[in-house]
């Protein structure tokens, strides 16, 4: 093994100093938009305010989590060209969220993307089923998110696991809680923008010792380790388990309430179009910065040594930033990870408390008749009260491998919110009923699935072999919502939500009498 | 406002709306279409035709690396392409039937 030689899991001053001045900076923008957040429309969607360039910067930052940054990073040190093939998965979602989803997803919601689904047909039952899909996508989220977090502080700072988890879930909620969606976005903007930069930084620190070339780069990681680092190798032992996978990374990316949720803060469809546009480009280029960054620390810091300290690789990101950088770059990308969990976790809250008022209290308990006033103080109600089960989660679930929750909120995402958004936009005969049918069986069979396939079966259950043989269960979840919804539709004309479809296309199409 | 529900009808029925609809849907499936036929053309690659992906275009260097990189780029033209469109010629007939509506 080479010489082990890092700082890592000591008290490192510079990440210190770096996340207090993020947490402080964004503490006095939340102040600033605090203000500025008294109405419904300012909590939920700052006002509409937002420019697309703004809004791309701010969907990448609320995509690009700790998880992409840091676990592909790893991956790719210790897997090489496999770890692009999962990056690919998380990429290509978005030029679908921009064909099929984000204008009409526009012009006919409000503040959550259940708007849509019940926009024509029941209130009452198409909110509850779409706001069921919507929790558990985002609770499952939010637990990877969190012990992430925790962990993440334990081995960075050397802060105990319990401190880190606090930290996080409190700050995240006072930028929801006072700022709200305009707070929320600014520090998805500055995080993306540091995450980035940083990123840049690393790689052009890492390329200076290759002649500024990848492709001595690559050539030196195939020479030190072997030719296979630079081909597939086992990412794919079953083909259907690779296009589950691929199914739920992409149409899972379209059915992301968090995600959704942006675009009803730009001001109409055009903007909502250009934000795709950013967002796509500044994540791709991220996870061609990752590429890189893992063929770094590949060659510059050792297969054996990234293992040594996490056995998936997710510091590999961090033992190359000191070792090209040393102890302040180190501290730097650090304090930056930190900030990422802060803010997507922050987008997460967001969206859960919107959830839980707009659809929940609002339409199906107040049954849309509901004062500004009251709304946005049962907002802030449900803000806290997604913020406390984030920090309890984080506490319950320490220590417990949650690596497959990810791919889970992506698997319902795909198969319970992704569905029913696409059939409720673009299918004219679709009914309430097929549309509660829909998202049941989706989420439903998401959830089955995934306790019976490897990834829980064998590997948390122990047990010898799994019940269901893919590890992701988005093919069959997925198809059998969209069957199901379409056979249920079938049998429940309802006449009401035809009728509808055809006035909405105004909306769609034209943006006339969107908000 | 005034939209009353004769007139809308009457735009929802008419050549250039339905133009409008027919158009943006051909657009946006065919852009869809081709971003899955690459991906999924690429991960059964992976899954069925490992060797393809391993081909040396230089030394220790494979075809796999332009080609997985090629396709972040590849998703982000797509999306360059549709904004394109929509900017220039969907946006242009979406003001022309809005004008005609909100006119009367």
């Amino acid at each position: 093994m080479e010489s082990i030689q890092s700082t890592l899991g000591q008290v490192n001053v510079a990440s210190i100093i770096i996340f207090f001045a993020f947490v402080a900076v964004t503490l006095i923008i939340t102040y600033w938009a605090a203000k500025r957040t008294k109405t419904t429309s300012e909590f939920y969607a700052a006002d509409r305010s937002i420019s697309g360039l703004q809004n791309g910067l701010a969907l990448a930052g609320d995509y690009m989590s700790a998880a992409s940054f840091l676990g592909i990073a790893g991956m790719v040190a210790l897997k090489g060209y496999d770890g692009l093939i999962y990056s690919i998965g998380f990429l290509v979602g978005w030029p679908l969220v921009m064909f099929l989803i984000a204008e009409p997803l526009r012009n006919l919601g409000k503040f959550t993307f259940a708007d849509v689904v019940a926009f024509r047909l029941q209130q009452r039952p198409v909110r509850i089923a779409s706001a069921t899909g919507s929790l558990m996508t985002i609770v499952f989220y939010l637990i990877a998110q969190m012990v992430g977090a925790g962990s993440l502080v334990n081995i960075l700072f050397g802060f105990p696991y319990e401190t880190a988890v606090i930290i996080v879930g409190l700050v995240m909620i006072a930028y929801v809680l006072f700022g709200g969606m305009l707070a929320t976005t600014w520090v998805q903007i500055i995080k993306a923008m540091l995450l980035l930069s940083g990123a840049t930084f690393l790689v052009i620190m890492t390329l200076a010792k290759f002649g500024m070339n990848p492709v001595t780069l690559f050539q030196a990681a195939a020479e030190k380790y072997s030719d296979a680092m630079l081909s597939p190798g086992g990412f794919v032992k079953n083909p259907w388990d690779a296009v589950s996978l691929g199914l739920a990374l992409i149409l899972g990316t379209a059915g992301l309430p968090h995600i959704l949720m942006r675009f009803f803060t730009v001001p109409d469809a055009k903007q909502a179009r250009k934000s795709v546009f950013v967002a796509t480009g500044l994540i791709g280029y991220f996870y061609i910065l990752t590429f890189i960054i893992g063929f770094g620390a590949m060659v510059l810091v050792g297969q054996d040594v990234v293992s040594y300290f996490d056995k998936g690789g997710n510091m590999a990101a961090l033992l190359l930033a000191e070792s090209v950088g040393g102890q302040f770059f180190l501290g730097f990308i650090a304090a930056v990870a930190f900030a990422t969990i802060l803010a997507v976790v922050a987008g997460l809250t967001l969206s859960g408390a919107s959830t839980l008022s707009h659809d929940l209290y609002v339409n199906v308990i107040k049954k849309g008749k509901s004062d500004e006033v009251g709304e946005v103080r049962v907002a802030k109600m449900a803000t806290l009260i997604i913020g406390a089960l984030a920090i309890i989660l984080g506490l319950t679930f320490k220590g417990q491998n949650v690596a497959f929750m990810v791919g889970l909120a992506f698997a319902i995402a795909a198969s319970a919110n992704f569905p029913s958004l696409v059939l409720s936009i673009m299918w004219k005969p679709f009914t309430t009923k097929g549309a509660v049918a829909s998202i049941i069986t989706g989420a439903g069979l998401a959830v089955t699935l995934i306790i019976l396939s490897p990834t829980i079966w064998v590997d948390i259950f122990g047990n010898a072999e799994a019940v269901f043989p893919l590890k992701n269960p988005a093919l069959f979840s997925m198809t059998a919502a969209f069957l199901v919804g379409i056979v249920v539709s079938k049998m429940t004309k309802e006449k009401e939500a035809e009728a509808k479809f055809e006035d909405e296309k105004l909306r769609t199409y034209l943006g006339i009498g969107s908000e | 406002m005034g939209i009353n529900s004769k007139r809308v009808a009457e735009i929802l029925e008419s050549e250039k709306f339905k133009n409008l609809v027919r158009k943006r849907f051909l657009v946006s499936t065919t852009l869809s279409l081709l971003m899955l036929l690459v991906y999924f053309g690429f991960i059964l690659c992976v899954a069925f035709y490992k060797e393809l992906l391993a081909y040396k275009i230089g030394e220790h260097i494979t075809i796999g690396l332009p080609i997985g990189i090629g396709i972040i780029i590849f998703a982000w033209i797509l999306t360059g392409i549709y904004t394109r469109w929509a900017n220039r010629s969907y946006d242009k007939a979406v003001r022309d039937l809005r004008n005609n509506i909100l006119s009367e």
